[in-house]
């Protein structure tokens, strides 16, 4: 039931597609196409990062900010010592974005601190440190080494790295969430906690671990937001966390835990992409990027909430029998 | 062995069946556990054997289910220890208690409903294959075994939203045998099952006895316990104070230990001349749960409502008060129609609804005592637009007073209260808006014995003064000794409408069954 | 009905009196706001002036009228995330209203009906569908803002009429400002509706139970209904306050608002769970994050290093009592 709801996703973002192709052919061509899941990337991998935590019925409001202050670390450290291997910047930025990620879990776990009020508050000191660390002003392009820059860039077999980047992350997440003791944990904690506990799950350490997941994948999300716009500064994605739970909400995952699946998240994602890129295409006015959006994510809930209803116990013979 | 006060050491009495069986599978030895004010369970000392089907009886708050979650891990003990085939061991969490072939199917169905049949056996202890990774393969032939095994046909597949209540109880069991289980715990596991889906966990039970399994069952249900199981072990106030032999005991010792004194249970049945017709219910239908619902409700009358769990008695009592609409059908009030669209509408007309689910749907746990019982009256305790508090007091005072509420005062939380006082609470509620029909719905669940009793004298009371009750209740001995007529619902209809005269325990359940003869009673 | 079994056995009203005042929620904040006050009169000669402290209202009075609004949402279990894009929406409004030419008396009801109806849609779709708000609520902020994109583009509505300078920028008394005793009008009405009538008790039950909330026959979607137009409206006076006190509107306007307001309702002691908490905790978390903005200014702290502040201030409020208590719980075990 939940496949079908990807596929009729799936089927909706296509026929989008189409339509714009109809009027615009360039919009279909292959190139263009590649462009528009490639710029979709970071929001795609945020997405899966942000439903593992949804799935523990958690929420997590300071992934832009673990962004942007990873972001400020890795560039202020690339350009103090451009010497540093870029992959070690990548597993630093992660590893930055873990600690940041660790810090929400343990407020979950450790303290009991609902997770929207944490992530609230960390959301506003994140973010401030990231102006510490920048001392206010922006870390650009000719100050980071060329190799930092080049990475989002470079190509392999025809797809940018970026695009490969969130390919195998929506491979690793598909197999967690499916494949792993953790990744079920993930949604049994959430869908019922109480039960999870009889079932020997430990719910607090499962939200801490999706917690560390989603702030590793921010942190390497933020050295990719910095390499890609050759900037880095307080204000790095600004806003974002919100582009970030819409794309989990329209892609199905559930706020209230337990529900959701990848494609749904990915779907989510490539469907703002889609209606970002598509409306300066079919000359309408970016402006009316929000608008849609909004309609989106209203039209979502709206289907879902149908579809999830309770129904009743079914007791007449003739009802249980249709 | 030293004994305290009254309490037998439950090890002292099983010493007969040891003689006689093999060694114990598990053993606890003064098992203790305390929560903030209470102390739920008191040097505990249980012996299980295999092939032994061990009866746990207890009045509600007596500790049954404490023993429960330590035995599969989910609370720890302070003291005590607990020794599985006679060597010590510590059970960490639910998980090392399954490891260790310890499974409970708990009393409220801990499942998950968004998950698959297969994943709800599996969770927490999966198979895995190489890396780590699930080996669904093997999970689903395995779980396909299983049903085999307890001769269940159910899709693996399957989400738990979509099953019916029964079956998610087989995948519970299901789940129990899915590890090598050596003890299987069931904690009231037919307090949810109709009579045909009783008969089949019976079935179970003794295919798992046969098995060698030893089996802790929890039940204060005494004619299936006089019906399956061996040994029994009664729990009063978190201590162990009597065990033996069933077949060396009767109903009545059994009561008596159970309640610490000989309880001659006497339903304080009151007569009442039935008055005029007050509240009735013509062709009353909802599209999936009930139809053709008619009846007529008389001052002065309790109209009892019986049937299997599930035949639809309670969401007709929803349609009544308002909180599903039927789709089609009229309700009347003293003749003249009424529109009832939500609940507010139904106590404005004077009918008002003690629901089954209490702690979820009768008392706001976190308020205290006052202002539960004031929330539907609170525009009869203003001035002025404004709450008066004096006046609130007063009027919780007035019901919580004429209930005989036990409480330490009237700002104390509703969830510190016992559930029979909770109960008062919720009949205290809605006395003080004064209506005219009253609604009970299991108005005697999981309340003790003195609470029980309190209960229905308090309802000979209320038709007395000239209200109107409608009772739905699955225990027979309640219904006969409390209604004046009953009707009985088989499958979401009126199968049958009974008066007090010539009322008999087989023609009720002969006519919520469908059988003719009918031999639950 | 005959009460002729009249208080078989009374049961005292309250035991102990009210719980102690030094536990009080309330009371720590006081305590961080005196400290607050504190360091600022001492860090800063500027800081003990009338009317830079008048100055200082403005940066929070806004924000703590929506609060006040949005503690009884939060209180009943439900979230409104919109309030930001509902200035903008109702700016948006106002601005397309006067360069049409009305006057300020105009200007008001529009601001004021603009935030009713979105809050009504608000409601109107949570109630409808049963729809976490949560969700809801970040749907019509995308919604309402993007409405005033589409309006506004990258324009500027600047031509306000004189007369509507009046509410962001005029004194009521002496320091006293309009937005100011606004503010403390409101803070009083809310705390009488919240803690004085039966609508405030409803609040109370439907956030601690919503279910054994309607089978009490509490109108519960009613109510739910009428606390998303009211945290609605209270959004279209920030926005009439906000607009002729900065007066220009711009689709961005009030941007991140909503953050600030539900930490000011967290900060004020409201369980972000529902079912607990006061007006006095927001009034006084509201004054808290106005000194702490204030002080900093005064020092030359940038506004985002205050945020650090008011961040940790969250956590550390909350986390505090939670670790302290265990602290307690374990020193009295052992």
């Amino acid at each position: 039931m939940r496949w079908n709801r990807d596929l009729l996703f799936a089927a909706i973002v296509i026929v989008i597609v189409a339509g714009v192709g109809l009027i615009r052919p360039s919009f279909v061509w292959p190139r263009n196409l590649i462009g528009l899941f490639n710029d979709t990337s970071i929001l795609m991998m945020l997405a899966l990062a942000q439903t593992a935590v949804i799935l523990t019925k958690c929420i997590d409001l300071s992934v832009a900010a673990n962004i942007a202050l990873t972001g400020v670390l890795v560039s202020i450290v690339n350009a103090a010592h451009p010497e540093l291997p870029i992959p070690l910047l990548m597993l630093l930025a992660a590893g930055i974005g873990l600690l940041l990620g660790a810090f929400n879990g343990a407020m979950v776990w450790l303290v009991g601190i609902p997770s929207i009020v944490v992530t609230l508050g960390t959301l506003s000191i994140y973010r401030g440190l990231a102006f510490r660390a920048s001392g206010g002003t922006s870390i650009v392009g000719h100050q980071m080494s060329p190799a930092f820059i080049a990475v989002p860039r470079a190509e392999l077999l025809g797809l940018p790295m970026m695009s490969w980047f969130a390919m195998l992350l929506i491979a690793v997440f598909a197999f967690m969430l499916r494949g792993t003791r953790t990744g079920r944990a993930f949604y049994a904690a959430g869908g019922n906690p109480t039960a999870a506990v009889y079932s020997g799950i430990n719910v607090g350490r499962t939200q801490f671990i999706a917690f560390c997941t989603a702030g590793a994948v921010a942190g390497f999300c933020g050295y990719l937001w910095a390499s890609r716009f050759s900037i880095a500064n307080v204000d790095m994605a600004s806003g974002f966390e919100l582009d970030v739970i819409a794309s989990c909400v329209i892609g199905g995952v559930s706020i209230s835990g337990g529900i959701g699946t990848v494609a749904g998240a990915v779907l989510g994602a490539i469907f703002f992409g889609v209606v970002r890129n598509a409306l300066p295409v079919i000359y309408v006015s970016p402006f009316w990027q929000l608008a849609i959006s909004g309609v989106a994510i209203l039209g979502a809930v709206i289907i879902n909430a149908g579809r999830e209803r309770q129904t009743g116990r079914l007791i007449l013979k003739e009802a249980a029998a249709s | 062995m030293t004994k305290i006060g009254t309490s037998l050491s439950a090890r002292e009495m099983s010493e007969p069946m040891a003689a006689t069986e093999s060694p114990p599978v598990l053993e606890t030895i003064g098992i203790s556990k305390a929560f903030p004010g209470v102390k739920a369970l008191e040097a505990i000392d249980l012996k299980l054997y295999p092939g032994v089907v061990t009866a746990l009886v207890g009045e509600n708050g007596a500790g049954k289910s404490t023993l429960v979650k330590i035995l599969t891990g989910v609370y720890a003990p302070d003291a005590g220890r607990i020794l599985l085939n006679g060597t010590e061991i510590v059970i960490r969490d639910a998980q090392a208690a399954f490891h260790q072939g310890i499974t409970a199917t708990h009393q409220e169905t801990v499942l998950f409903d968004d998950l698959t049949v297969t994943e709800n056996i599996f969770i927490g202890h999966q198979i895995t294959g190489r890396f780590g990774m699930l080996d669904w393969k093997a999970m689903r032939a395995r779980v396909k075994t299983i049903l085999a095994e307890l001769e269940v046909e159910l899709d693996p597949d399957m989400r738990l939203r979509d099953l019916a209540i029964a079956q998610k109880h087989l995948v519970a069991i299901a789940r129990a045998l899915s590890v090598d289980a050596k003890i299987v715990i069931m904690d009231e596991p037919t307090a949810a099952l109709s009579y045909k889906e009783v008969e089949e966990l019976y079935t179970i039970v003794a295919k798992l006895k046969r098995e060698g399994k030893a089996i802790l069952f929890i039940s204060h249900k005494f004619e299936e316990i006089f019906r399956i199981a061996d040994t029994y072990v009664v729990f009063r106030d978190g201590r162990a104070v009597g065990a033996g032999v069933v077949s060396e005991v009767t109903p009545a010792k059994l009561i008596a230990l159970m309640v610490g004194r000989t309880v001659d249970h006497v339903f304080p049945k009151v007569q009442v001349p039935r008055g005029e017709s007050v509240f009735a219910a013509e062709g009353l239908s909802h599209p999936t749960e009930f139809a053709d619902i008619s009846f007529n409700l008389h001052r002065g009358e309790i109209l009892g409502f019986y049937g299997l769990v599930g035949s639809g008695r309670t969401e007709v009592m929803h349609a009544l008060f308002g909180i599903t609409a039927p789709s089609t059908g009229v309700l009347k009030l003293d003749g003249k129609p009424i529109r009832v669209s939500r609940p507010a509408d139904a106590v404005a007309a004077g009918i008002v609804y003690v629901p089954e689910e209490r702690q979820r749907q009768g008392v706001v746990l976190a308020l205290p005592v006052f202002q539960n019982i004031t929330l539907p009256s609170l525009d009869r305790i203003t001035r002025g637009g404004f709450l008066d508090l004096a006046r609130e007091f007063d009027l919780a005072r007035r019901y919580a007073g004429r209930l005989d509420l036990r409480a330490a005062s009237l700002s104390q939380e509703v969830g510190t209260l016992s559930g029979g006082n909770q109960q008062k609470v919720v009949i205290g509620k809605w006395l003080a808006t004064e209506p005219r029909v009253i609604i009970l719905d299991e108005p005697t669940k999981g309340i003790d014995v003195g609470s029980k009793a309190a209960v229905h004298a308090f309802m000979g009371e209320l038709v007395a003064q000239g209200l109107a009750v409608i009772m739905v209740s699955s225990e027979l001995p309640e219904i006969l000794g409390m209604s004046d007529r009953v009707i009985v619902m088989r499958e979401g209809r009126i199968a049958g409408v009974f008066e007090r005269a010539g009322l008999t325990a087989e023609s009720l359940v002969a006519a919520a069954t469908g059988n003719v003869a009918a031999e639950a009673a | 009905m005959t009460d002729n079994r009249l208080a078989a056995r009374l049961i005292p009203d309250r035991i102990g009196g009210r719980s102690a005042w030094w536990k009080r929620w309330e009371t720590i904040l006081i305590g961080v706001a005196v400290g607050m006050f504190l360091f600022n009169s001492l860090a800063s000669p500027f800081f003990l002036n009338p009317w830079n402290l008048s100055d200082a209202t403005f940066n929070f009075t806004e924000k703590a009228i929506i609060a006040f609004a949005m503690a009884l949402l939060i209180i009943a279990g439900e979230i409104d995330l919109s309030v930001a894009s509902i200035i903008a929406i109702a700016s948006t409004a106002m601005g397309a209203a006067a360069s049409a030419g009305v006057g300020p008396a105009v200007l008001v009801v529009v601001g004021l009906a603009v935030g009713l109806v979105a809050g009504a849609f608000n409601g109107f779709i949570v109630t409808r569908f049963q729809i976490p708000s949560i969700v809801v609520t970040i749907g019509t902020m995308s919604l309402f803002r993007g409405i005033a994109y589409v309006v506004l583009g990258d324009q500027v509505y600047r031509s306000y009429p004189p007369g509507f300078a009046y509410f962001g920028q005029g004194y009521v008394w002496w320091v006293i400002s309009f937005e100011f005793a606004l503010f403390l009008v409101l803070a009083a009405v809310f705390a009488v509706v919240l803690h004085l009538t039966v609508f405030g008790r409803q609040i109370y039950a439907i956030g601690n139970n919503p279910v054994a909330s309607q089978f009490s026959g509490v109108r519960v979607n009613r109510v739910r209904f009428i606390l998303f137009m009211l945290t609605g409206l209270t959004s279209g006076i920030a926005a009439i306050l906000l607009t002729s006190r900065i007066g220009s509107t711009r689709p961005t306007i009030a941007t991140g608002f909503e953050l600030e307001v539900v930490t000011m309702v967290v900060l004020g002691g409201v369980n972000i769970l529902g079912g607990s908490g006061t007006i006095a905790g927001v009034l006084i978390a509201a004054f808290v994050m106005g000194l702490v903005t204030f002080g900093f200014g005064l020092l030359n702290v940038p506004g985002i290093v205050m945020s650090i502040f008011i961040g940790s201030l969250l956590i550390a409020v909350i986390a505090l009592p939670i670790v302290a208590g265990r602290i307690v719980a374990q020193w009295r075990a052992t």
